[in-house]
């Protein structure tokens, strides 16, 4: 029994460091950490940095590009990544498609569409989701209809994630309508610019646009841009869906997250005193920090045994479960931090670039909306009860 | 970083484990828990025969020099069975502060009949107005002779009334919560001036009140120097909370494995209750606070030879994460049972108990989660957790 990192992760944990530090843009590290808004060019920027490092596809075979880290590697990378103030990584491309593709793709597919998502030439949005179906995804209505060498595929997908700024879309699409629920579903690679797709933003309570619905009115997709076979989708859903979970439970994001809440709880001022020093506020985020820490033992269990050649099954949803509570419990803290002045709203203030003159202290601005923003933690990527209907068959056998 | 057991600690899991598995149902355990000292004296040779009683002890005194990672495996399976003898109390507690303080006559004359089961130690460190704090000291010990005198009050000294030398802290200098003058005296119960109130705790085991009325003792009684004995009673502290998160695991796991079996066996509304959601659900947070919880005991195993200050802070997170779920599952174990929860027939309702009232043991979630919070403001690293390399030598679970 040893928890402690070895020599070489050590070296590798200050590699990453350093790349981190000499080359995330400083521009774009103040946006994340003052919890402004991030441009599609302020990813594509970073993102093509990584890729240039060779450091993009964390998790893919070396083979396609990837890193061939360890899971502990990943796990450091994701730490320190996080701690950096880098911004959130766009996930539907390297990390949801990509793996699909090698894992199910013809050598065509893998030829076309990888390197264009390492060269951030196409950014990829996913089409799960519908109006119907959403926890109950294996309900999904839209249709794809084969007519000679295409499909034509009709249906609305929503909670479309950066929709707005995709031009390939990988889609759940019923192709045989008699099969049973989860059967008959196919997995389609659809271009954003073909006739007959909309994209429609749906603004969110923080009053942010990140999610939207896309409308697909008899669009034209060719039979090759089909992944796996016909009505085999649902395994390619499901891979995704199991597919590098061990980072799900946050760590990182948590723990800076909870660096920033000490920070601010430092410069408030409660009864002539710094907040920090308010026996129950302290209270409040001691609590908090004990629970990541189990959380990130926990985590680390879990990277250890897939170290160690284990696939981390439902203990992903135990991972997602908490580690979105501990999320959302920080947030909670942050907005009650600023007291008053978590209630002015001035969505300008959250843009890059604003120089207007901040309401209160310019730390207080973004708290509330990321507060509610982060509400979605316990919603998407399988709601936080579905998890635990996972934990009750998978381990409890319930 | 590996969570894996070497060979020698998958044999004493496998052997501890089998012990309690096969001589140690609740039935057996009724009869060991009506034995004067409410446990079985038998049992207590066993395991001093099995090694037991020496995992923790250097090998210079005898032990087998195990370390955090060997006494929580032991812990867990005692938790498992809720076992009702007095390692915690004798062992790892008394046990170690003499093997911290004591010179070598002394840990000769007091370790090698505790290891042989032959003597049982007990700490005498709380007092009435202490609360959880084991600084806070009013109990005298003054110069008499070439001896001293003790006067006062310990109170709830686990396994106080079965013990055949008490470890007494007392005050030979210093106000009572000062760091500073606290020393240790080792007292026969037997001997005048020394009263014993022995009494049964909620949980299933014995403590005692002792008083001590102007008791005298010899020089040879006090166990290392005179007023500095607060750094060894941290360490002996830290150690008996990383068991008791060890022991709290074990039970954790128990009233999981029953709770889940009732949910697939009872009954109503003609399918197995397990089938409905929100019992579903209860179980599986009852599952996932079991999971933190062991991490959590984990790291308080590997945590013990640290520098005091981060190893009390891991200790203290420790203790508040298995205090709060002990609690949590104890407490869905009882409602997921219904009413057979509430007998004291079933096994369940006693494994509440006992994790409810571990977190009395050497300081509740509240307590240490004020020593938490007064830990120090040191921004928090990425690395901070789990540390670098430089502690990787004294962190293996292995080395003492």
């Amino acid at each position: 029994m040893d928890i402690t990192y070895t020599a070489e992760e050590c070296a590798f944990r200050d590699e990453v460091r350093r790349f981190l530090r000499s080359r995330l843009p400083a521009d774009i590290a103040s946006k994340v950490r003052e919890g402004k808004r991030i441009t599609r060019e302020d990813y594509v920027r970073w993102q093509s940095i990584l890729a240039e490092q060779g450091w993009f596809a964390v998790h893919w075979p070396k083979q396609y590009g990837g890193t061939g880290w360890t899971p502990i590697q990943r796990h450091i990378f994701d730490e320190e990544y996080a701690a950096a103030h880098a911004p959130y990584l766009v996930p539907f491309g390297v990390s949801m498609v990509g793996p699909v593709i090698i894992k199910f793709g013809t050598e065509e597919q893998k030829q076309r569409y990888l390197p264009r998502i390492l060269s951030q030439e196409d950014w990829w949005c996913q089409g799960y989701s519908e109006p119907g179906a959403g926890s109950d995804l294996a309900s999904v209505k839209t249709r794809a209809v084969r007519d000679g060498d295409h499909y034509i595929v009709n249906g609305q997908k929503t909670w479309t994630t950066l929709g707005q700024y995709a031009n390939m879309m990988f889609c759940l699409a019923r192709t045989d309508p008699a099969a049973k629920q989860q059967e008959g579903i196919s997995f389609l690679l659809i271009d954003m610019n073909t006739p007959g797709v909309t994209v429609r933003p749906i603004i969110t309570l923080d009053g942010a646009h990140e999610v939207n619905e896309v409308f697909l009115d008899d669009v034209r997709v060719p039979v090759e841009n089909r992944v796996g076979d016909e009505g085999k989708g649902w395994t390619c859903a499901k891979f995704l869906l199991t597919y590098e979970r061990t980072g799900i439970a946050g760590v990182g994001h948590a723990k800076q997250a909870l660096a920033h809440l000490k920070d601010v709880a430092q410069r408030q001022t409660a009864n002539g005193r710094p907040l920090s020093e308010d026996p129950v506020f302290r209270a409040r985020i001691a609590e908090v920090e004990v629970d990541l820490m189990a959380l990130e033992m926990t985590n680390l269990r879990v990277i250890s045994a897939a170290q160690n050649g284990g696939v981390p099954g439902a203990e992903s949803s135990m991972l997602k479960v908490r580690g979105t509570e501990i999320r959302q419990a920080i947030s909670d803290l942050l907005r009650r931090a600023v007291g008053p002045y978590a209630l002015p709203f001035l969505p300008e203030a959250l843009e890059g670039g604003w120089d207007g003159a901040p309401v209160g202290p310019a730390h207080a601005a973004p708290l509330s909306a990321q507060y509610f923003n982060r509400r979605k933690l316990s919603i998407y990527g399988g709601s936080n009860e579905i998890q635990k209907n996972i934990i009750a068959k998978m381990i409890l056998g319930l | 970083m590996d969570f894996s057991l070497n060979d020698e600690q998958r044999m004493l899991d496998e052997t501890v484990s089998r012990v309690i598995r096969e001589q140690y149902g609740f039935e057996q355990r009724r009869g060991f828990a009506g034995e004067p000292g409410g446990f079985s004296a038998a049992n207590w040779s066993l395991f001093a025969e099995l090694g037991l009683l020496a995992i923790p002890f250097a090998e210079e005194n005898g032990g087998f020099g195990g370390g955090g990672a060997e006494v929580m495996i032991v812990q867990r399976a005692f938790g498992r069975g809720l076992v009702l003898e007095p390692y915690l109390a004798a062992v790892v507690l008394a046990g170690g502060l003499v093997e911290r303080l004591g010179s070598p006559e002394q840990r000769e004359r007091l370790l090698s009949p505790l290891l042989a089961g032959k003597s049982r130690l007990a700490l005498a460190w709380g007092e009435p107005e202490g609360r959880y704090d084991h600084r806070t000291v009013t109990t005298r010990a003054e110069r008499d002779g070439d001896g001293y005198r003790l006067s006062g009050h310990k109170a709830v000294v686990l396994h106080g009334d079965s013990a055949d030398r008490l470890l007494v802290t007392a005050r030979t200098a210093g106000g009572p919560a000062d760091r500073d003058g606290l020393s240790v005296f080792v007292v026969d119960p037997a001997q005048p001036g020394v009263g014993v109130r022995g009494y049964a705790t909620i949980d299933g085991l014995r403590a005692a009140e002792v008083r001590l009325d102007g008791v005298h003792v010899g020089a040879d009684a006090r166990l290392g120097p005179e007023g500095g004995a607060a750094d060894a009673l941290d360490a002996v502290m830290a150690a008996g909370c990383a068991a008791l998160c060890a022991e709290a695991v074990g039970a954790m796991e128990a009233a999981c494995e029953l709770t889940l079996d009732y949910l697939k066996t009872r009954r109503q509304f003609g399918a197995p209750i397990g089938r409905f959601q929100a019992l579903q659900h209860r179980m599986v947070d009852m599952r996932i606070a079991l999971e933190q919880a062991h991490s959590m005991a984990i790291l308080a195993a590997c945590s013990l030879n640290l520098p005091a200050a981060e190893r009390d802070r891991r200790i203290a997170a420790a203790k508040v994460v298995i205090g709060n779920s002990g609690r949590f599952v104890a407490e869905q174990a009882i409602q997921l049972h219904g009413g057979m929860g509430m007998t004291d027939e079933a096994m369940v309702s006693h494994l509440a108990k006992r994790l409810v009232l571990i977190d009395h043991h050497l300081g509740d979630a509240d307590f240490h989660l004020g020593r938490f919070a007064a830990s120090g403001d040191d921004d928090l690293r990425t690395d901070k957790l789990v540390p670098a390399s430089r502690f990787s030598h004294s962190l293996r679970g292995s080395g003492r």
